[in-house]
């Protein structure tokens, strides 16, 4: 698939933009703080319904404005669907699809399908759980939209169980004689089901992307493996049944013995939202022992993996690469231009046009002061 | 900040359910323009919707009698009571023309985020309508949300030592909706194909 078209306004920092796109190579060039990001992050948030950088609408606004529009033309098969969003911060989106509205925005989700290379991809690597869950919970989405209504079920169920509990803890050390948790039986089953589904999706997806990783990191690395994807779950150290009905006992059982303690401290202590996924490179866990330029080619792999796993799964998905190659050493920025340059789109942002490969020629734009120009 | 008067009327607008600081002030300044004929008339149906309408002392719902309409009809079967959240949710249910029961307005659900717990909805009311054995079945038709999941369920253990009958409104529901907007035809049908809640 690919983009066509996009069109902005009063997203970021553009009033109004338009932007042909054609299939293969597109680079949008310009000085630092000019709107590149700002083009590729809309297409990103048409796929995702999110922005790769922050996590709430505001930001995606420009500044007086009140609310933002994205459309992209999205081609697929030969067939071209519009899809359109409002931004609306702090109150509902809404969508439309081919000029009719859609009940709801995540009915245009799987209409485009991206994978987004970043310079925030090193804290795949480097950082917290919280990093890793959210990558594995975007795949999830983008293979398959429902699972974001699985994950917005999951998260209200904890948070309305972290009010009781906090309301609990708080009633408890005021003295009283505690809030009353007669409903906290309800609230783990809900938590146990919903956490189930999402615990037993995201097993699933780590077992799918372990050898797609270990090949990539292979690829644009040249040895230095192997690597080992291991989920880690918050309910303890054995490894999980890959059944989702087991899944669930064994979560009702881990809720079960954390009561105490969770009655304490007023919060949820288990579930998927506490789980991580440890990233082994060889014997040692990546985080904290692998070298910088290790940590670049480990992160580079779960995304080159993501795009092969949503490509094995039909609609090839459109490539961003926002300011990557400046990351990179020269053997790294090369064999990441090889693997990407045969996609059906490819798109990529760079402060200067020494930082894109010359394996990635192609179309480009001069990207300055809110104006995006084609220039080759 | 307005003055007195005018702020005051501010405060109490934006205090009213879907009503933002924005629309508080465009219903004031639209007040203050309008006809005071017209203002009396919103003033007088407004204390008398507080002077009149209560609420029946069975059910829950909106009354202008001690008991509401359809507790006071004989041709209701007593047998089958429908738990609702909200009176509204009833004028729905009537609309499907599918129940011929009776009703039971809890006046919300349960949501430890908004401080509601079973203790604030009209619960222990309905295990004392429950007492008497006469009620055989019990449908939950709180809204499709988690919140109305959640007190569905809480509603069914309660209720599963009594051996009643409890069911729970078949899905075909927008799920994260409300019940008072689904179309009839939906809700009808939801009725019919109620299903057994396992807890
Ligand atoms: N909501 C907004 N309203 C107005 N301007 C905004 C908004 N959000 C971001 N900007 C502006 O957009 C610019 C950043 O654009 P962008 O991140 O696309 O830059 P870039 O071209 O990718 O730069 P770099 O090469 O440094 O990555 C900043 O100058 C910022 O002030
Ligand atoms: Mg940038
Ligand atoms: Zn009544």
């Amino acid at each position: 698939m690919h983009v066509a078209h996009l069109s902005l306004a009063d997203f970021r920092s553009y009033a109004s933009v338009e932007v042909p796109l054609d299939p293969g190579v597109t680079a949008f060039v310009g000085p630092n703080g000019q709107g590149k990001t700002n083009l590729v992050e809309a297409v990103g948030y048409l796929a995702t319904l999110g922005s790769h950088r922050v996590a709430n609408d505001a930001p995606l606004v420009r500044l007086g404005a009140e609310r933002a529009y994205v459309r992209g033309s999205i081609v697929r098969e030969g067939r071209t669907t519009l899809a359109e969003l409002e931004i609306n911060p702090g109150k509902a989106n809404r969508a439309r699809i081919n000029r009719s509205p859609v009940p709801r925005p995540r009915d245009i989700l799987g209409l485009l399908r991206t994978v987004l290379f970043a310079p925030e991809d090193l804290a795949l690597v480097k950082g917290d759980p919280g990093e890793r869950r959210r990558f594995l919970d975007e795949l999830l989405t983008a293979r398959a939209p429902r699972m974001l209504g699985v994950r917005q079920d999951y998260e209200r169920v904890l948070k309305q169980r972290n009010a009781l509990l906090r309301s609990a803890a708080m009633a408890r050390r005021a003295g009283g004689r505690g809030a009353s948790l007669s409903t906290l039986d309800v609230w783990d089953s809900h938590l146990a089901v919903a956490g189930a589904e999402l615990t037993a999706a995201r097993l699933e997806l780590t077992g799918a992307l372990q050898p797609l990783v270990d090949k990539a990191y292979d690829e644009v690395s040249s040895g230095g493996g192997p690597t080992v994807l291991e989920y880690r779950a918050s309910i303890g150290d054995e490894p999980l049944p890959a059944d989702r009905r087991l899944i669930h006992d064994a979560l009702m059982a881990a809720i079960e013995r954390q009561r105490p303690s969770e009655i304490e401290r007023g919060v949820t202590l288990v579930g998927p939202h506490r789980d991580d996924v440890l990233l082994k490179l060889g014997a040692l866990p990546a985080k904290g022992y692998a070298s910088h330029g290790e940590s670049w080619s480990y992160a580079l792999a779960l995304r080159l993996a993501s795009y092969e796993l949503l490509r094995a799964d039909g609609g090839e998905p459109v490539l961003v690469l926002d300011d990557v190659f400046a990351e990179l050493d020269a053997r790294r920025r090369e064999r990441l231009a090889e693997l990407v340059a045969p996609g059906e789109q490819v798109l990529v942002t760079a402060a200067v046009a020494e930082d894109v490969p010359a394996v990635l020629a192609g179309a480009r734009y001069a990207v300055s002061a809110g104006e995006v120009r084609r220039t080759v | 900040m307005y003055e007195g008067a005018v702020q005051d009327l501010i405060d109490e607008l934006g205090r009213l359910p879907g009503v933002g600081p924005k629309s508080a002030q465009r219903i004031a300044f639209h007040l203050l323009a309008a006809d005071p004929a017209d203002v009396r008339r919103l003033v007088n149906a407004l204390v008398e919707v507080k002077d009149k309408v209560r609420f029946c002392t069975v059910c829950g719902n909106v009354a202008e009698a001690d008991q509401c309409r359809i507790c006071l009809d004989p041709r209701r079967d007593p047998s089958v009571i429908c738990v609702v959240e909200e009176s509204k949710d009833v004028v729905a249910v009537e609309k499907t023309r599918e129940f011929r029961g009776r009703y039971h307005v809890l006046g919300g659900a349960i949501s430890p985020i908004e401080g509601v717990g079973p203790d604030d909805l009209r619960i222990r009311e309905l295990m004392t309508r429950l007492a008497d054995g006469e009620v055989t079945e019990l449908i939950l038709a709180t809204d499709p949300n988690l919140e109305g999941e959640a007190t569905a369920t809480y509603l069914a253990r309660l209720c599963k030592p009594m051996g009643l009958k409890v069911t729970r409104l078949a899905s075909g529901l927008p799920v994260g909706g409300d019940l008072e907007y689904a179309d009839e035809v939906t809700l009808g049908r939801a009725f019919e194909g109620r299903r057994l809640l396992d807890v």
